[in-house]
């Protein structure tokens, strides 16, 4: 079986005055309907570069792939013609994005740019309106202001239909972000990537969207990419999770395995700076040290320099991933050892 | 230290091109009173009035009704030059280090200007204001060598510290932390929040942390209060509103954190 999203061995870089800064290098996700992956990861990791070379809105130049493959159900994108990407944009990727203000229109009505996206994902699949092909363009608009209403009540809008003539800012955040994820699903992608799209939000509100994301998936059979970096939000809402350090996916695995078991020790480390229950005034422990410079990115593990665990052997080529648990992959040579040791 | 006493704050109806806005309540009847030498934390959802009663704190507004009292001191009644006298004594760090730096000032500047605001109450000359300001960026963990460097050559966590030492410049014995670090990621976050803890200790300092993450107040506050639509709903000590939440808003926020990410994995 294809998975839905196949990303291997993605490298990207971005040329800059001081060099070619390797900003992904290697990175393999395989993402299946009905799963929802966490990608968690600090300021600066590539967890957002990943999610928008899915859809090819990283800007070439200055960015240039260097290698990999990005494979929706089977075609690489990556080899794909502007117009073809048009196409599966909104069709077969969706995505939200952080901030809901910015991603809607303030001078027009939220129903006109719902209608309009429906009706552009009409043009690739007239399925969408449920109209026979060649239908009027009066039938379309009508159709397609039907569909609007109906994604709109599905994630959870009272009284979509009179909401339809209302304007962005007549919406709350959380409204506003419903809206956006009903403009995402109604192309019906197969992909939905959710970047960081709770992180404007107040907790209260921020459940009551992860819930909806949740019943989306379920609805839809789609597969999410959830960016974040709250891996309380990944906890709350992921099956799968897939922690990013500078360029490179260092852990992936089932949720549950990943964090009862956390083998990398920047993995680890990022569990121990979290303010959980348990964790005593005090206690809470930072990860000392900074990212590495990606223009001259140290060899082997880009890890190692700020790692307790490291050894000479880890300066020398890129760490071999192993299987730890199935599904469950690291980056880390070092850990297994000491753990059998 | 610090008695907050039935203050509200109604910013009046307003009319103009666009038509006229309902006046709005943003503050009703909150009363708080927060000891010496704890850290006091304010959580509330946006709109809630939070940093509208920080305004008031700080006298940089007004309440319509009601009174603060800092170290039982009428902050209304002070006069302009007795205020401004008080004002070494209360500091404020806000949220977005990046926001919050002149990007033309050197570190140095950054950190000496309150202390050339308040040279009245302070007396330093130039060369003891460098000297301290060298001293705070230790006490923060940069060092001397980051004096003549400008706000850009940070991280966000760096920039954070510069703040908290910038607030530290005049002696305060009250500091309020406005969202300290919901700008910053969790493994800086915790150094920052650490750094903060260990200041605490070492320089008796009192906290009125605001936040809208309650992992971050449960981490560093001994009591907390919850704001909702201007009013607060609860307050008291943090274990205990924790634990045993008393008002349905109380518990409705706390079912809306994410789980703790140990207990998911059954740890």
């Amino acid at each position: 079986m294809t998975a839905l999203l196949d990303i291997r061995d993605l490298h990207l870089s971005m040329h800059s005055f001081e060099g070619a800064a390797k900003v992904l290098s290697g990175v393999s996700l395989s993402v299946e309907k009905r799963q929802i992956w966490g990608l968690v990861g600090e300021t600066g990791c590539g967890k957002s570069l990943t999610g928008l070379s899915v859809s090819r809105l990283v800007r070439t130049p200055p960015a240039e792939y260097t290698g990999g493959q990005i494979l929706m159900d089977g075609t690489d994108v990556l080899g794909l013609s502007e117009p073809q990407m048009r196409a599966l944009r909104g069709r077969r990727v969706g995505m939200i994005f952080q901030d809901p203000t910015t991603n809607l229109n303030p001078a027009f009505r939220i129903g006109t740019q719902l209608i309009d996206v429906a009706l552009a994902a009409a043009k690739h699949d007239p399925a969408i309106l449920g109209l026979e092909p060649g239908a009027g363009r009066r039938a379309r608009k009508a159709a397609a202001r039907k569909l609007a209403i109906a994604m709109l009540t599905e994630v959870g809008i009272p009284a979509a239909e009179s909401r339809l003539d209302d304007y962005p800012h007549q919406f709350s955040g959380g409204m506003r972000q419903r809206v956006l994820i009903a403009m995402a699903l109604i192309g019906r992608p197969g992909l939905l990537i959710a970047d960081e799209p709770t992180t404007a939000l107040d907790v209260s509100v921020q459940a009551q969207i992860l819930t909806l994301l949740k019943q989306m998936v379920a609805t839809h059979d789609m597969g999410v990419v959830l960016i974040t970096h709250n891996l309380g939000v990944v906890a709350q809402t992921c099956t799968h999770v897939a922690v990013m350090y500078a360029g490179t996916i260092v852990e992936k695995g089932p949720i549950e395995a990943v964090l009862a078991d956390p083998a990398h020790p920047y993995t680890q480390a990022l569990l121990r700076a979290i303010p959980d229950r348990s964790v005593k005034r005090g206690q809470l422990q930072g990860l000392a040290g900074a990212v590495p410079n990606l223009i001259h990115p140290p060899p082997g593990c880009r890890f190692a320099p700020r790692c307790a665990l490291a050894r000479p052997s880890c300066l020398e080529g890129p760490p071999p991933v192993h299987t730890r648990a199935p599904g469950h992959a690291v980056a880390c040579p070092v850990v297994e050892e000491v753990q059998h040791a | 230290m610090l008695e907050i006493e039935n203050v509200s704050r109604v910013f009046a109806a307003r009319k103009g091109m666009f038509g006229s806005t309902p006046g709005v309540r943003a503050l009703h009847e909150v009363s708080l009173s927060v000891r010496k030498g704890e850290s006091f934390g304010l959580v509330g959802e946006s709109g809630s009035g939070k940093t509208t009663l920080t305004r008031q704190i700080l006298r940089l507004d007004t309440p319509t009704s009601g009174r603060i009292l800092f170290e039982g001191e009428d902050m209304a009644r002070l006069s302009p030059a007795a205020l401004r006298a008080l004002r070494a004594k209360v500091q404020i760090v806000f949220q977005d280090p990046y926001a919050s730096l002149n990007p033309r000032m050197s570190v140095h500047d950054i950190v000496t200007e309150p202390m050339l605001i308040h040279r009245a109450t302070l007396g330093l000359n130039r060369q003891q204001r460098t000297d301290r300001a060298a001293e705070l960026l230790e006490l923060v963990g940069l060092g001397p060598q980051h004096l003549y460097r400008h706000p850009h050559e940070f991280s966000g966590g760096q920039r954070q510290r510069i703040c908290i030492a910038r607030a530290l410049a005049p002696g305060p014995s009250l500091v309020l932390l406005d969202e300290p670090t919901s700008a910053l990621d969790v493994s800086v976050q915790a150094q920052v929040l650490n750094l903060l803890i260990e200041l605490q200790q070492r320089l008796g300092l009192t906290y009125f942390f605001i936040s809208h993450d309650l992992g971050v107040i449960r981490y560093i506050c001994d009591r907390v209060a919850l704001i909702y639509r201007g009013e607060i709903k609860e307050q008291g000590e943090t274990q205990r509103l924790f634990d045993a939440p008393e008002s349905d808003y109380t518990r409705s926020l706390l079912a809306a954190m994410p789980p703790d990410v140990g207990r998911v994995a059954g740890r």
